[in-house]
């Protein structure tokens, strides 16, 4: 059968059991696009491609399947960079097509040229240029493979106009192998690791477990449950790994680090067996490393080699699925029972609790709180970056694994929206729940179109305090409150923004309105958003200042802390 | 410390790029990089020299290990494996001291490509030790342009592990 | 590969006379900025800049923007530069900040912009960790810069900065980015610089050599009808009045490139207009009978020559450019000459002798009124949007310095607007970046406030960066969007109307915002417009209401731009006027390359 490239290409996305495409079309994937729309393809049209980005890894972290995103080239691939470096700190999968200019123009700097494949190598997990229609099917096939497997993340296939339209021969994947092209790349079980831990659990009198999105990305939330309950271990979940364990769990001891509950790091800080299964010791979660963790033995179950003993040694490290290796330690589990640690843990949850003022104003916990309630944790919570994400880390009890999007590695402010827009489209039975800030929500607000044309009906709580909350409170607390270039003191009206894309709108400014405001949101069959006129000068704590060690946190202000 | 990485790679497009690109991105400092054909005209080799910490080198040897184009890596040391490197120097050598470099050439079995009033540009190949102490023989009749390949390199074949190569 | 170094480098800096004192790392970069004559900086906050942030507040000497999305900080810094000619600024922070802002990068190095942008990078330990909010800038931004920096030690801060200014702004101009680890911010370093940048293997030729200006003259005097091909260039070196000199002198008609717009009059009777892709048909027909054409700052772009082959074919070239890279790469030169615009036309100038070249005027006056630069407006159809253009150049004229965003309008813009003055039209050009116009046009109101900064968008580009009227309402930029709105992706529509069939995939928006309450909510003010009869009281309201004002003019979505030489085709392919239902049938039936 004879195609061009284009169909060749949309034949194998299709044989790999891709669904849904989110981009933007342009002079150099024009050929690509009309194809698309021939073959039936589904394509959410958006208004910037860092948007189609973002929605696809949305889509990803939510419905576990890979979405691509097509641009023409140019400033349609450069505008992909932030979405893919995004999805590349945070392991996420993602298959990027952008359209290039013709073979015979490539470096002659023609018209909406960018040297992408260059551009992209440090934040992909690997990328092609095409440059003969008869590769598209082997690469096609690969970038799928190497997006989904092992540790996950984004590939970018840059496809030059003119294979676009050169006709190949094309033979279809016979039917009888896998959507997948390939086995499964994980390595195998390290038994004499798994030994070493299971010896060491038994040693051990103050265990704990810290989950990372491993735990979501290999599908082990239920061996983890079964593993934290039979050896009785309290189990810590990073920013990226909430969901993979009950947030209502009496064993939960919620977020570790910078934010983190009082009680996780103080588990840390007494520790003396750690066992991390999939999260990569980043420096938000691990302060200062020298005193991380300091009497523990450390154990870390990674599927990636190069981050075990990365920034933190390892005493007992187990390559592997997070899951697999799971199975095998629930397989020859002794059943554990830590009394006096026990204690000593559910005594700092009840002491050192996470708390809020009530002055009367509208605070950005108690939105949280009631957005939690409503829901009961069933919906899927989405939200930008800065102080908000961090207080629905610590707020939001997570039922399930892939109910929670935020941008962690990367930290990319104005992640939400379009991220929130993609989880709808993967889970369109479940409530989306956007927390997000005003800066981070101005930086991609223009996808609001987007919501409205296709009517996805996310929810949108907006915690508006006019500032870039997290740099005020830094320049608080480190720059006697210099508030230098963190202030938006003529904010635009979120609310009636949001009625001019043809969204319902509200502005909330009375703390009484707020249970309300949820609900008619909740109700309302379309896209909802609510603008909440915050408290200005809410801060978040606990907080382990940067480069400080998790025994330096500080739980409350410091005039607070000096009263209790 | 130094530590020399042999690398196969494939050979296409921008594989060099990709290899390059982590070495800057992940902050390692490449003291040498040298990459050519090898007997499989579908793999290339890259053999580079990099410096860093005990754990760093570690560390880069996995990283490279998770590029998708490249095939295998050995960390090589010195005693396991034949290395060389080829130099081209220019030192400046007026008359009254040209009879004494081309001595001191000699003596290291490098070889005289041209001459001027004032300079004799040499050619040499040798491994590390070698390279280094050329260059210290000449450093003081000035070194007045120098190139070198970076180093190359192989294991030794059908070496039984124990074996102790006399320096 | 081979590694050669110059053995005992022999170029130890020379000290200053300053005597060295230790300071911080943030207050070198705000001496520096302060030292290469910044006044504003586009940027937008993280953690690791707070150090330099809290030196805005407490100085008020250089004036920092917070914007709401990086990209536009460094479209800002583009706008500004492009108006001013001086170095825009901006300054984000690591990981997502530094990304954000790789568009507006790529798009100031396609069209040769001095920005110099300042990243914030994670503590030097911390580099190749994967840290929280750590991006490889540097690696990624390499073939998109004229050059960039990791900064690691304080003690090089001063000098690095200095040299990105000055690589910036000399020579073929360009993006510098500097990468500013956290600890070398917050550690002490001397403030220490030479007296003379002297960066070995950067030394751009400006002079031209006097043998090639000598034919350049020679061949002007011989030529019977010559024609001057005018880009960006020759405004970055402010080349403009020796254009005009040479032009009227020796008689010879001047075609402009896209960004070569404004350094001829538009309406200067030996003016062509603009040529390529959507040139007017006669500057086009002219490059095919030209017997001599000089391109002065011009680099044979794509979008300019159709195919390269056959553009030009009776005319001895010549090619006057600052980048030696530029000359020959996509068409090769008969007089090269490598050197400033500027300094090489005056030198031209002096040994240009005054000329007539009566038949070649007839020629090209005939082309003028055979194929004129048109459109249609019959009675009760929609507004056209060259019209609405048309409109506004005679209603504001020389008195506003127009932004585009990239599509059909900025196609017509360039075609229908009547520039007079340089650095009067400000657009996106190699890159093509939708969304640049509008926060192009706030760098531009801040360079320029004695003139009117007004962004002709296109719905879709304008759609991209709206989040920015929240900068201009905050910081009472005046800024004025005339948004020719047909709820359509324009050009992509037009090649899929030509050259697919009419199927129309994923361009036309469904639902469109509102953009006046949209306007409004932002504490800006807006109009919308459908029939003819507005669109000149309307104009007189934007330009009369203070402050930022959206203009939504509702124009025909089935306008197509014309003339049009299909992508990869020839000159002689150009398709002149909209009469493509006749036309058009089989004779475009093949896709274009590009």
């Amino acid at each position: 059968m004879e195609l061009n490239g284009s169909q060749i290409m949309i034949e194998e996305l299709k044989a790999a059991g891709i669904e849904m495409a989110f981009g933007i079309p342009g002079g150099a994937i024009m050929p690509f696009y009309d194809e698309l729309l021939k073959a039936d393809f589904p394509h959410i049209l958006t208004r910037h491609e860092q948007g189609a980005a973002h929605m696809a890894d949305g889509y990803a972290r939510v419905s576990g399947k890979v979405a691509i995103v097509v641009t023409t080239s140019g400033p349609g691939a450069t505008n992909l960079i932030t979405g893919l470096a995004n999805a590349q700190m945070d392991s996420v999968p993602l298959v990027a097509i952008t359209g290039q200019v013709a073979t015979n123009m490539i470096g002659t700097d023609a018209f909406q040229e960018a040297d992408v494949y260059g551009c992209s190598i440090p934040v992909t997990k690997f990328n092609w240029l095409i440059k003969d229609v008869n590769e598209i099917q082997h690469v096609t096939r690969e970038a799928i493979r190497v997006a989904t497997t092992g540790r996950p993340g984004p590939v970018l296939i840059d496809f030059p106009k003119d294979i676009q339209i050169t006709n190949a021969v094309y033979t279809p994947r016979e039917s009888a192998e896998s959507p997948l092209p390939a086995p499964r790349e994980y390595p195998e079980l390290d038994t004499e690791g798994i030994d070493k831990l299971l010896a060491a659990i038994e040693r051990a009198e103050r265990p704990v477990i810290i989950g990372g999105a491993g735990i979501i990305k290999s599908g082990a939330s239920a061996e983890l449950a079964e593993f934290a309950k039979a050896a009785d271990i309290p189990v810590i979940n990073t920013l990226l790994g909430l969901g993979g364990f009950p947030g209502t769990d009496e064993l939960f001891l919620g977020m570790p680090g910078m934010h983190g509950t009082a009680y996780a790091n103080f588990a840390l800080c007494e520790c003396d067996l750690l066992i991390n299964l999939g999260a990569r010791f980043d420096d938000r979660v691990t302060g200062k490393v020298s005193s991380f963790c300091p009497k523990a033995t450390i154990a870390h179950v990674d599927i990636d080699d190069a981050e075990i003993d990365k920034r933190v040694h390892t005493h007992i490290p187990i390559l592997g699925n997070v899951r697999d290796v799971l199975i095998a330690l629930n397989e020859h589990l002794k059943p554990g029972d830590y009394d006096e640690w026990r204690q000593t843990w559910t005594d700092w949850k009840e002491n050192y609790p996470l708390q809020y003022d009530w002055d009367g104003s509208i605070k950005p916990q108690y939105v949280i709180d009631q957005i939690q309630e409503i829901t009961e944790g069933n919906g899927i919570y989405v939200t930008g970056v800065g102080q908000h994400q961090m207080w629905a880390a610590q707020f939001i009890r997570f039922n399930e694994p892939k109910t929670w999007v935020t941008s962690g590695g990367l930290g990319t402010m104005g992640f939400g929206l379009p991220a929130a827009i993609g989880a709808k489209f993967a889970r369109p039975e479940k409530e989306v729940w956007l927390i997000d800030g005003d800066g981070s929500f101005a930086m991609t607000l223009v996808e609001l179109a987007t919501a409205a044309t296709y009517n996805v009906p996310v929810k949108v709580a907006i915690l508006n305090n006019a500032y870039l909350g997290m740099v005020r409170q830094w320049q608080e607390l480190f720059f006697e409150k210099r508030y230098s270039h963190s202030h938006y003191p003529e904010n635009p009206d979120f609310g009636t923004i949001a009625e001019g894309y043809g969204v319902k709108g509200i502005n909330i400014t009375d703390v009484n309105e707020v249970r309300n405001s949820l609900d008619t949101a909740a109700e309302h069959d379309g896209p909802v958003v609510l603008n909440f006129l915050v408290n200005k000068e809410e801060n978040v704590w606990p907080m382990v200042p940067a480069g400080a060690g998790n025994d330096e946190m500080q739980l409350a202000p410091p005039s607070r802390e000096a009263k209790s | 410390m130094r530590q020399v990485y042999s690398i196969l790679v494939n050979n296409h497009a921008g594989v060099l790029s990709h290899v390059a690109g982590l070495f800057t991105r992940r902050g390692y400092n490449i003291e040498s990089i040298a990459a050519g054909p090898t007997e499989d005209t579908t793999i290339t080799r890259i053999v580079i020299v990099a410096i860093g910490e005990e754990n760093e080198l570690h560390q880069i040897a996995k990283q490279l290990r998770k590029l998708y184009d490249v095939r295998e890596v050995e960390q090589i040391s010195y005693n396991q494996a034949v290395t060389r490197e080829l130099v081209l120097a220019t030192i400046k050598a007026p008359l009254s001291r040209r009879s004494e470099v081309i001595q001191l050439a000699n003596a290291f079995g490098a070889q005289v490509i041209n001459m001027t009033d004032d300079t004799v540009t040499l050619e040499a190949s040798g491994n590390d030790h070698k390279v280094r102490t050329l260059l210290k023989a000449f450093e003081g009749y000035g070194i007045s342009q120098m190139a070198r390949t970076g180093m190359i390199s192989l294991p030794y074949d059908g070496m039984p592990e124990d074996w102790e190569p006399i320096a | 590969m081979a590694v050669a170094t110059k053995a005992k480098s022999q170029t130890a800096k020379q000290p200053t006379k300053l005597k060295p004192q230790k300071i911080s790392g943030a207050e070198i970069v705000y001496r520096s900025l302060e030292r290469e004559g910044v006044k504003y900086v586009f940027g937008h906050p993280g953690a690791i800049l707070l150090t330099v942030l809290d030196l805005f507040l407490k100085r008020s000497k250089i004036k920092h923007l917070l914007i709401r999305h990086e990209q536009c900080a460094a479209h800002m810094a583009e706008g500004y530069a492009r108006a001013s000619g001086e170095v825009g600024v901006c300054l984000t922070t690591s990981g997502p900040g530094a990304t954000n802002l790789i568009t507006g990068i790529t798009d100031a190095y396609m069209d040769s912009i001095p920005i110099v942008c300042f990243t914030g990078q994670v503590a030097t330990s911390m580099v190749g960790n994967d840290a929280f909010q750590e991006a490889d800038i540097v690696g990624m931004t390499r073939t998109i810069t004229k050059h960039n920096y990791l900064v690691k030690s304080t003690d090089d801060l001063a000098e690095t900065i200095q040299e990105a200014f000055y690589i910036a702004r000399t020579g073929r101009p360009g993006p510098v980015l500097v990468d500013l680890p956290k600890d070398v911010l917050l550690g002490d370093g001397n403030y220490q610089l030479p007296e003379k940048v002297d960066l070995r293997g950067y030394k751009p030729t400006t002079k031209g050599h006097p043998r090639q200006i000598q034919r350049v003259a020679e061949a002007i005097e011989k030529s019977k009808q010559p024609l001057l091909y005018v880009g960006g260039g020759a405004i970055h070196a402010e080349a403009h009045s020796e254009i005009v000199k040479l032009a009227e002198t020796a008689e010879i008609p001047v075609t402009y490139t896209l960004l070569g717009a404004g350094a001829f009059p538009s309406a200067h009777e030996l003016s062509l207009g603009m040529l390529g892709m959507h040139g007017t048909a006669y500057a086009n027909y002219a490059t095919m009978e030209c017997d001599l054409l000089i391109a002065v700052g011009a680099r044979f772009d794509d979008r300019v020559t159709g195919k390269v082959s056959e553009f030009a074919t009776r005319a001895k070239i010549i090619h006057i450019d600052i980048d030696p890279t530029a000359i020959g790469k996509n068409k090769k030169a008969d007089i090269p000459v490598v050197g400033d615009a500027r300094q090489v036309l005056v030198e031209v100038n002096k040994l240009i002798k005054p000329q007539t070249r009566p038949l070649w005027k007839k020629r090209i006056q005939n082309l003028r009124t055979e194929y004129p630069l048109t459109f249609d407006s019959p009675d009760g159809a929609p507004i056209k949007p060259q019209e609405a253009i048309v409109a506004l150049s005679e209603e504001v004229g020389d008195k506003a310095i127009i932004t585009t965003e990239v599509g059909q309008h900025q196609m017509w813009a360039a075609q229908f607007y009547n520039f007079t003055f340089p650095r009067q039209f400000i657009s996106s050009g190699g890159l093509g970046t939708m969304g640049f116009g509008f926060p192009a046009a706030i760098g531009v109101a801040l360079a320029r406030p004695d003139k009117l900064a007004i962004d002709i968008a296109g719905d879709g580009s304008f759609q991209m960066v709206m989040q920015e009227i929240a900068t201009a309402v905050q910081y009472e930029i005046p800024v004025k969007v005339f948004l020719l709105n047909n709820a359509t992706l324009g050009m992509v529509r037009q090649w899929q109307d030509l050259f697919m069939d009419r199927r129309f995939s994923e361009v036309d928006f469904e639902s469109s915002p509102d953009y006046v309450k949209l306007a409004e909510a932002f504490g800006a003010s807006g109009r919308r417009i459908v029939d003819k009869e507005e669109i000149r009281p309307a104009i007189q309201e934007m330009i009369n209401t203070p402050g930022p004002f959206i203009l939504d003019v509702i124009v025909d979505p089935d306008e197509l731009v014309f003339p049009m030489v299909p992508a990869g085709g020839a000159t002689k392919d150009m398709i002149v006027r909209d009469s493509r239902k006749k036309i058009l049938q089989g004779k475009l039936s093949a896709l274009p390359d590009n």
